[in-house]
C-alpha cells in the first residue's frame, strides 16, 4: 500500500524540469526585451495554477479570476503610484502629492482609503486580503446555498464585468479606462530598467515556486482528495460528514490569493494596471491557459500560460487577424479533443511511448514489454 | 437626491426614464428569449449568442445596402424581408453550430460554455474580416424616424415604439410556438424527463438540434431590429452576453414570463437610476443587485420546481 | 421510553408540490435493533431516510436522535452526530483508490484545517486494513473505484459507512443488483455489522429481511401499514393485500 507522500519521483523531475526551464533555459535563450515579456507571462501562471485547483481539482469554474488578479494588481499599484507622486515630481500640478489622475479629475485631497498605500506592508498585506476577502463574501454566499456549475461561472463573470465598469467610471479615484501608469521605484529602486526587470523576471519564478508547493502540498493532502470527490460525488461527501461549502470556500479563497499574488507582480513587472486586465475577456482567457496545460495538472498549468501568452504575442506581431481565429480555436480544440491539455498528452501519448522505446532498447526485458503492452 | 426636483418633476421624469426603459426592456426582451429557449429549456450555455444576435444585424444591414441600390421602391418594406432573413441565416448557423459542437457536450456544461467563447472569438473575427472593423449601421426607412410628441415635454422615438412592438410581437410568437405547437410539448417533455420522453417516441436528438436552431435563430430577429436603434460592430455582442445571461438567470431559467418578468424590472431599475448617477454607476449598482439577490434566491424570480 | 429509543419520528410529513411522499409518520427505532422497512415500490422508504439525514428537508414533524432534533441540522452534522448513511445506488468516488476512499470516511479532519494537516498513520492505515478485510477488498486497496464490480462498489461503500463507526447505520436496498454468490456475501456481511449496532436497513428480498430483522415495518403510500415482528408483519392481510402477495 503506498503511502501520500508529497511528491512522487516523477513529480519531482517535473518540478525539477519546470525550474531548469524558468532558472536557466529562458533566461538562456532570450534577451532582456524577451524574458521581460516572459515574466509577464509568468504572473498569468499564478492565476493558472489557483485554477488547476479550483476548477481542474475542485470542478469550480470561476470565470471572474480577473477580478482578482486586478485587485491585487491594484493593490500593488496604488502603493507604487503613491510613491511616485511626490510633491516634488508632481510640482505642476494644481494640487501636488496627489496621483496625476486625481489631479486631472479635480480631486484635492487623497481619498481616505488611498492613505493605507502609503505603507509597503499594509499594501503588500492588502495584495493578498483584499482577494480572499472578495472571493470570501463571494464563495460564501454562493456555496453555502449550493451555487455551482454554470450559474457560479455566470455570476463570477458578472462580478468582471461590474468591477470593470466600476474601475472605468470612477476615474477620479482608479485611473479610469487607462488604469494606473507611470510607476517608478519600488521604496527607490527603479524598476523600469532592463536589470530591474530581469531581477523582477527571477523573483517571479521564485514567488511562482513557492506558490507551486503550496499548491502541491493542498493537492497531496486529504484536502486535494476531497476536492476531487467533491467535484465527482458531492453528495457522498457531505454524507461522509463534511461541511462542502467551506472546502469550496476555502479553494476559491486560495485560487484568488494566487491570482491576487499574480497581479501585484504583474504590476510591478509590467508598470501599469489597467481595467483591460479585470474584465470578461482576461478572465475567461485565463482559464483557457490552464485548460490548455492541463486542467488536472499545476505545472501543466504554468506551460499553458507561458505557451498561450508566447503564441498570442508571436502571433499578434506577424498577423494579428489570425490570432482570434486561432484562439478559439483552441478553445474549442481544448474543449473537444484534448480535454486534459498538454499534460493529457503527455501523460497519455508521449510518456507510454518514451516509456516502450526505452524498454525496447532494454533487450533484457523484452517479455515484460510484451506483458504490458495488452493492458494498454 | 430627490430633494433638488419638483414633485411634478419628478413625475416627468419618471414618465420619461419609464419610456427609455421600454425601449430597454424591449431590447432585454429580445436578447434574452433566444437565450431563455436555449438555456432554459436545454440547459446549454451559449456564450456565442451575442454574435448570432450580430450575423442577424448584419444580415439586415447587406439587405438595406441591397435594397437601396437594387429596388429603391420597396425599401421602405425591406426590413420585414431582412428580419425573416436573419432568422434563416442565424437559425441555419444554429444547427450546424449544434450539429458540430454542442451535442458532443451535452453532458458537461461547462466545457459547451467554453467552446462557444470560442465559437465567438472565431465569429468575431469573421465579421471583422468581412464586414470590416468599423460599426456599421443601416438606413432607416423614412416612415420609421421621427417622434411622436405626446406632451409638450415627452416625445417618444417612432424607431423605438417599432423596437416595443416588435418584442411584443416575437415574444408572444415564441410563447405560441412554446405551447401550441409540437416542437414546444416536445421541447418541454424532453426538459422534463428526457428518457421517458426518448422512450415515447420523441426524436430528442432532433428536437435538440431544433431548438438550438430556433433559439440562434431568435437571437438573429433580436439583432435585426437593434439595426433600428443603433450600430453594429464585430464585438457589439459579447458586450450584451453578461446582460442577456443575468436577465434569464434572473427570471429563473425555465420560465418565460420570469424572463420578461426580470428584462423589466431590471431596464426600468437602470434606466430611472441612470438619470440620477452616472450610466456607469447606474449599471454597476443595476448589477450588484441582481447579482446580491441571485446570491440570495439562486433560482431566480421564478423557479421551476423539477426532480432531480 | 425515549431511553431505549435511538430515533423517535414523530407526525412526520413531505410533500412535493401537494403529494405528500411521507404522511404524518410517526416510527421508532431500539437501540441495538436491526429495523427493515419493506414496502411497495414509491411507498416512501428511501423518503423516510433522505428525511432522516437531511438530504430532503420535511414540510413537518421532527425527528429525534437520542433526543437531538435532526430536522434543524446539516447534512454533515447529521453525520458528525452519528448517523450513516448508505444510498440506494452505489455512491463510491470513481477517481480515488479504494483505500483513498475508505480514508476519506476515516472520521478525523473533517475541518479544512484538520484535512489539511491530516495524516495518514499507523492507526488509520490499520483500520483501512480492517475495513478492507471485512469487506473483501483488502486485494483491490490501491485499484481506482471505477474498476470495482457493482457489488464490490456495494461493499466499499458500507466499508465508508463502517470506518465512519456510527451509531445509527442505515441501508437502503444493499442486496439490490447484486449476482447470488455476491447476495450471500453481503447476507453475511451484514449480519457481522448490525452485531451489537442500531440498523435501519430497507430491503425488498424477503428471505433477506426474515434473515436480519428484529423489527418490521411496512410502509404504503407513505403511512405505516403494520409494523411488529416479521412473522406477525407476514400474517398481516392487509400487508399481504398490498406488497407481499404479488
Ligand atoms: N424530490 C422529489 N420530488 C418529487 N417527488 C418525489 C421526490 N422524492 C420522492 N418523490 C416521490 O415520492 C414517492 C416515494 O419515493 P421513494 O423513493 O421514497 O420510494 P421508495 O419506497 O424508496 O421506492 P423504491 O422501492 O422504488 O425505492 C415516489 O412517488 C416518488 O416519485
Ligand atoms: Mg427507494
Amino acid at each position: 500500500m503506498t503511502r501520500s507522500s508529497f511528491m512522487t519521483r516523477k513529480e519531482l523531475i517535473g518540478f525539477l524540469i519546470l525550474a531548469a526551464v524558468i532558472f536557466l533555459l529562458l533566461p538562456a535563450m532570450l534577451d532582456s526585451f524577451r524574458l521581460n515579456l516572459f515574466g509577464k507571462y509568468l504572473t498569468y501562471a499564478f492565476v493558472a495554477v489557483g485554477l488547476a485547483l479550483c476548477w481542474g481539482a475542485g470542478g469550480i469554474l470561476s470565470l471572474g479570476q480577473g477580478v482578482f488578479f486586478g485587485l491585487g494588481g491594484y493593490c500593488m499599484a496604488m502603493f507604487l503610484k503613491l510613491e511616485a507622486s511626490t510633491p516634488e515630481n508632481t510640482a505642476i500640478q494644481s494640487t501636488p502629492g496627489i496621483p496625476d489622475f486625481m489631479d486631472w479629475n479635480q480631486l484635492t485631497e487623497l481619498p481616505v482609503w488611498w492613505q493605507p498605500f502609503y505603507s509597503l506592508p499594509l499594501a503588500l498585506l492588502a495584495v493578498l486580503a483584499v482577494p480572499v476577502v472578495f472571493a470570501f463574501i463571494i464563495g460564501f454566499a454562493m456555496f453555502t446555498r449550493r451555487v455551482g456549475g454554470v450559474y457560479f461561472a455566470i455570476i463570477t463573470q458578472a462580478f468582471a464585468a461590474i468591477l470593470t465598469i466600476l474601475i472605468i467610471g470612477q476615474q477620479g479615484y482608479t485611473g479610469g479606462v487607462n488604469g494606473i501608469t507611470d510607476l517608478r521605484t519600488l521604496l527607490g529602486w527603479d524598476i523600469r530598467t532592463d536589470e530591474a526587470k530581469t531581477t523582477l523576471y527571477f523573483v517571479n519564478g521564485v514567488l511562482l515556486f513557492a506558490v507551486l508547493l503550496i499548491a502541491q502540498y493542498v493537492r497531496k493532502s486529504k484536502l486535494g482528495r476531497l476536492l476531487i470527490a467533491m467535484r465527482d460525488q458531492e453528495d457522498r461527501v457531505r454524507f461522509s460528514g463534511y461541511n462542502v461549502a467551506n472546502f469550496k470556500i476555502f479553494i476559491f479563497c486560495l485560487g484568488a490569493a494566487f491570482a491576487g499574488i499574480g497581479g501585484a507582480m504583474f504590476t510591478l513587472q509590467v508598470g501599469f494596471m489597467s481595467p483591460t486586465l479585470v474584465g470578461i475577456v482576461p478572465s475567461i482567457e485565463m482559464v483557457i491557459f490552464c485548460a490548455v496545460g492541463g486542467r488536472l495538472s499545476i505545472l501543466g498549468a504554468v506551460y499553458g500560460a507561458l505557451l498561450v501568452n508566447w503564441a498570442k504575442t508571436s502571433f499578434s506581431e506577424a498577423f494579428p487577424e489570425l490570432w482570434l481565429l486561432g484562439l478559439g480555436g483552441l478553445f474549442i480544440a481544448v474543449v473537444m479533443f484534448f480535454p486534459n491539455g498538454l499534460a493529457g498528452v503527455w501523460s497519455e501519448q508521449i510518456e507510454p511511448r518514451l516509456t516502450k522505446l526505452s524498454k525496447r532498447s532494454d533487450t533484457a526485458t523484452p517479455k515484460r514489454a510484451a506483458e504490458r503492452a495488452p493492458a494498454e | 437626491m430627490f430633494a433638488d426636483y419638483s414633485w411634478p418633476e419628478l413625475g416627468a421624469i419618471f414618465a420619461m426614464q419609464g419610456f427609455a426603459g421600454l425601449i430597454l426592456f424591449s431590447v432585454f426582451v429580445l436578447m434574452a428569449l433566444g437565450l431563455a429557449i436555449i438555456f432554459g429549456q436545454m440547459g446549454v450555455i451559449n456564450m456565442a449568442h451575442g454574435e448570432f444576435m450580430i450575423l442577424g444585424a448584419y444580415v439586415t444591414y447587406l439587405l438595406s445596402n441591397l435594397f437601396a441600390d437594387y429596388v429603391p421602391a420597396l425599401f421602405s418594406m425591406y426590413f420585414f424581408v431582412a428580419m425573416f432573413l436573419a432568422f434563416i441565416a442565424s437559425g441555419a448557423l444554429g444547427l450546424f453550430v449544434e450539429w458540430a459542437l454542442i451535442r458532443h457536450l451535452y453532458k458537461r456544461p461547462l466545457d459547451t460554455l467554453l467552446a462557444t467563447w470560442g465559437l465567438s472569438l472565431i465569429l468575431q473575427q469573421v465579421y471583422r474580416s468581412v464586414f470590416g472593423a468599423r460599426e456599421v449601421g443601416v438606413s432607416i426607412p423614412d416612415w420609421m424616424m421621427g417622434s411622436l410628441p405626446l406632451t409638450d415635454l415627452i416625445e417618444i422615438p417612432i424607431n423605438g415604439i417599432f423596437v416595443m412592438v416588435l418584442a411584443v410581437s416575437i415574444s408572444l410568437g415564441v410563447y405560441i410556438m412554446m405551447f401550441r405547437s409540437n416542437w414546444g410539448k416536445q421541447v418541454r417533455a424532453i426538459n422534463q424527463n428526457r428518457v421517458m420522453a426518448g422512450a415515447v417516441g420523441i426524436n430528442t436528438e432532433w428536437t435538440d438540434r431544433l431548438t438550438f436552431g430556433i433559439g440562434c435563430g431568435v437571437a438573429g430577429v433580436a439583432g435585426s431590429a437593434f439595426t433600428m436603434i443603433g450600430s453594429t460592430g464585430p464585438t457589439a455582442g459579447q458586450l450584451y452576453i453578461v446582460d442577456t445571461f443575468l436577465v434569464v438567470v434572473f427570471g429563473g431559467a425555465a420560465s418565460l414570463l420570469g424572463t420578461i418578468a426580470s428584462a423589466f424590472s431590471i431596464s426600468q431599475a437602470q434606466s430611472i437610476m441612470e438619470f440620477f448617477l452616472s450610466g456607469s454607476m447606474a449599471k454597476v449598482l443595476t448589477l450588484l443587485v441582481v447579482v446580491g439577490i441571485l446570491m440570495i434566491r439562486p433560482q431566480g424570480l421564478f423557479a421551476m420546481k423539477l426532480r432531480k | 421510553m425515549s431511553e431505549q429509543m435511538i430515533i423517535e419520528v414523530e407526525d412526520l410529513t413531505v410533500s412535493f408540490d401537494g403529494f405528500k411522499a411521507v404522511d404524518a409518520l410517526n416510527l421508532y427505532f431500539e437501540k441495538n435493533a436491526c429495523h427493515v422497512i419493506i414496502g411497495p415500490n414509491g411507498a416512501g422508504k428511501t423518503t423516510v431516510l433522505d428525511l432522516i439525514c437531511g438530504r430532503t428537508k420535511a414540510t413537518g414533524g421532527s425527528v429525534k436522535f437520542k433526543n437531538k432534533e435532526l430536522l434543524s441540522m446539516r447534512e454533515d452534522q447529521i453525520v458528525l452526530a452519528g448517523v450513516g448513511r448508505k444510498f440506494q445506488t452505489p455512491s463510491v468516488y470513481e477517481d480515488l483508490t479504494v483505500s483513498e476512499n475508505l480514508e476519506l470516511s476515516y472520521p478525523k479532519g473533517h475541518s479544512v484545517f484538520g484535512a489539511l494537516i491530516f495524516r495518514r498513520d499507523d492507526p488509520v492505515q490499520t483500520r483501512i486494513q480492517e475495513i478492507a478485510e471485512t469487506i473483501f477488498l483488502e486485494d483491490l486497496l490501491d485499484e481506482k473505484a471505477a474498476f470495482l464490480s457493482h457489488g464490490q462498489k456495494q461493499w466499499l461503500e458500507i466499508g465508508m459507512l463502517l470506518i465512519q463507526d456510527p451509531e445509527l447505520l442505515m441501508l437502503d436496498e444493499p442486496v439490490a443488483g447484486m449476482s447470488v454468490a455476491e447476495r450471500k456475501k453481503t447476507a453475511e456481511l451484514l449480519n457481522r455489522i448490525i452485531q451489537d449496532r442500531s440498523v435501519i436497513v430497507i430491503e425488498h428480498d424477503m428471505g433477506f429481511v426474515a434473515d436480519i430483522a428484529t423489527r418490521v415495518t411496512v410502509l404504503h403510500q407513505g403511512k405505516t401499514l403494520s409494523e411488529g415482528s416479521m412473522e406477525r408483519v407476514q400474517n398481516d392481510p392487509k400487508v399481504v393485500e398490498v406488497y407481499l402477495g404479488h
